[in-house]
């Protein structure tokens, strides 16, 4: 890797593209293909994928285990943990075909569960939300325990599918062209500081959340120790892994509204915050000081997606791209806009969000079962600018 | 007769070998349609070319050229300018970040607005002056580490009427050159040691000469831009970190 390090820093970037339909309406996956290969130069071929929300809708009340494996022996231990710890609705071989420049790919399995509570576990937890925690525990062992083996998405009707090539590769494997989703997410990579491995290419997953991320999370150690204390683990090399870990821990598990959790992430500078009205200073200067281990330090722009909604955000002082555009009830976003109007040539409006300002599209209200909003109330501000549909 | 190439799905390396081709042939206006996403255009062309662009062109735009000048009828990704020598980019829509980066020569007109770092340690020999025209809004870090050159920032055509005139961190790094804006900015939008200055007599003429130019691209009214003051930005002098071991 060394003889590439200079030289990617100068002239690499990944690619990013990620699109929704607000009303849930669902976009064939070669959409979210052309876009993502319209920016092949922001990769190297040493990672690509892709993230589908609404692709399993006969299973939606299932978490769907995407399950990668090194080997057989690795999938039999995942299978047998599954067996014990969940009622499988339904498993089998996510679907690949040969697809020529991917070698020796892992295998790939997918399995539709719910969780099994042992009695005692059951009573304990009665009358709270524990299922997601569960499975949460449940990812969580499986990639630290069992030898080879990574589940690599874990949400209910929603996947990701990703590997070691460039973008078009990945889609012809995994037959991207025939899954259709309200939201699409897609990344191009081109590792810099962290191993080309299967494992290691975008999004990243931990329930329904998903994340593709173009940067460098340099605060990775500090992130990484501050989820561990709430029993995260980061097993894939990959600085990103961590971004998926605390949107769930700051989003769903402590129920921050999802403007609040961007602060976290890209907070504003303390001299901005001292200029801000004394309500909004006390806000950002309380996200500031707890959760100063949420923060991401270095460059980066990222699409995050849950369920409900599609989510760009860029560090602070916008080291890396991103651009966003609207039609009708679509939006997109994109390292690039040339990615952009690749899939919708003649948008209603182009802008390039601010830095450490998150764009927050979330579906209409009641658009699909199940919706879940992290959006604060209208009207409540944060004294950070947020741009958000519904406004 | 200019010679039009469609670029649809056609790669950059190609796309840029055609132009180059043709230039050797002796052709010298163009007009390029269906562009999405090529980068590069016209990198490094020596040649008194005139480009007219339709679609969205990719990153680096023109980077290092020194003679063509190359109309954009549409938005430009990031990166527009780098290094140019010589010639003229004008945009008629928006530009992305790191517009004229390290430039060195010639003009770089954009209509709208531009993102963060643009005129990134612009630099100035001689009579090579290179000149920055924003219509719109600038991002943080307009004219960081300039050495030279000269940016104007009007403010006027924007599509963010919610954001500041420009960003943080204006002329952060700066030693050189001179930055004009139209209207107010904050002191602490500016870079350490930066202060906005009155215009002089001269500063007047030039800020003539160069936006009658501008004008004439878009077809706006002088009278109009001039409707109301200039502030300059310029460092105190040309080595204000010279006594800091670290910024």
């Amino acid at each position: 890797m060394n003889h590439l390090r200079g030289l990617s820093k100068d002239i690499s970037g990944c690619g990013l593209s990620g699109v929704i339909h607000r009303k849930g309406e669902l976009i064939p996956g070669e959409i979210i293909i052309r876009s993502i290969c319209c920016q092949e130069e922001r990769g190297n071929g040493l990672g690509a994928g892709f993230a589908a929300y609404g692709i399993y809708p006969d299973l939606a009340d299932y978490y769907a285990l995407h399950v990668m494996a090194d080997h057989r022996k690795a999938l039999e231990d995942v299978e047998e943990l599954l067996a014990h710890r969940t009622y499988i609705a339904h498993e089998e071989p996510i679907p690949t075909r040969p697809t020529p420049g991917i070698e020796n790919p892992p295998l790939f399995k997918r399995f539709f569960v719910k969780p099994k509570y042992e009695g005692e576990v059951r009573d304990l937890c009665a009358g709270t939300e524990d299922e997601d925690d569960y499975m949460v525990r449940l990812v969580m062992e499986i990639n630290t325990r069992i030898e080879g083996a990574y589940v690599i998405s874990s949400g209910k009707n929603m996947g990701a599918f990703k590997g070691v090539g460039f973008p078009a590769q990945i889609a012809e494997f995994f037959r991207i062209e025939e899954y259709r989703a309200y939201i699409w997410t897609a990344h191009n990579r081109f590792p810099t500081n962290t191993p080309g491995w299967w494992g290691g290419a975008h999004p990243f997953t931990i329930l329904d959340w998903s994340i593709v991320h173009n940067g460098e999370i340099s605060s990775y150690g500090t992130n990484r120790r501050y989820l561990e204390m709430f029993g995260y683990h980061c097993t894939l090399l990959t600085d990103t892994e961590v971004v998926a870990y605390l949107l769930d821990l700051l989003i769903r598990r402590h129920r921050l509204p999802i403007e609040i959790a961007c602060m976290a992430l890209a907070p504003p500078f303390w001299e901005e915050i001292d200029r801000m009205p004394p309500e909004e200073r006390e806000l950002a200067t309380a996200v500031r000081v707890v959760y100063g281990g949420a923060m991401l330090n270095g460059p980066f722009a990222i699409l995050f997606a849950y369920n409900g909604g599609l989510v760009g955000l860029n560090d602070r002082v916008k080291l890396r791209p991103l651009v966003a555009a609207e039609k009708g009830d679509m939006v997109y976003m994109a390292s690039e806009e040339a990615a952009i109007r690749a899939i919708c040539p003649d948008p209603d409006r182009v802008w390039a969000p601010k830095a450490g300002e998150p764009v927050i599209v979330e579906l209409e209200p009641g658009a699909i079962p199940n919706q879940r909003s992290y959006l604060r109330g209208p009207g409540e501000r944060t004294g950070a600018a947020v741009c958000r549909y519904p406004g | 007769m200019a010679t039009e190439i469609d670029a649809r799905d056609l790669h950059y390396r190609d796309l840029n070998r055609l132009l180059r081709a043709k230039i050797e042939e002796g052709e010298r206006e163009f007009i390029l349609r269906n562009v999405n996403g090529q980068r590069y255009i016209a990198a490094g062309i020596a040649e008194k070319v005139r480009l007219d662009i339709y679609g969205t062109p990719g990153l680096d735009l023109g980077a290092f050229m020194r003679g063509p000048e190359i109309i954009v009828h549409g938005n430009t990704q990031d990166g527009a300018g780098n290094t140019m020598d010589d010639g003229k980019i004008v945009v008629h829509g928006m530009a992305g970040d790191v517009v004229g980066y390290a430039m060195r020569g010639g003009k770089i007109h954009v209509y709208s607005d531009v993102g963060y770092r643009v005129g990134i340690h612009m630099k100035a020999y001689m009579d090579k002056i290179p000149v920055i025209i924003i219509g719109g809004k600038a991002g943080d870090f307009l004219g960081e580490y300039m050495a030279g050159g000269i940016i104007i920032l009007l403010g006027m055509f924007s599509r963010y009427p919610e954001r500041p005139l420009a960003g943080l961190y204006l002329g952060t790094g700066m030693h050189g050159g001179t930055i004009y804006i139209r209207g107010k900015v904050e002191e602490y939008q500016l870079g350490k040691g930066l202060k906005p200055h009155e215009l002089t007599a001269q500063d007047q003429d030039l800020l003539r000469r160069h936006l009658t130019e501008y004008c004439q691209d878009f077809n706006l009214d002088l009278q109009e831009i001039f409707r109301e003051p200039f502030i300059k930005i310029e460092p105190y002098t040309h080595r204000p970190y010279g006594k800091l071991y670290a910024y």
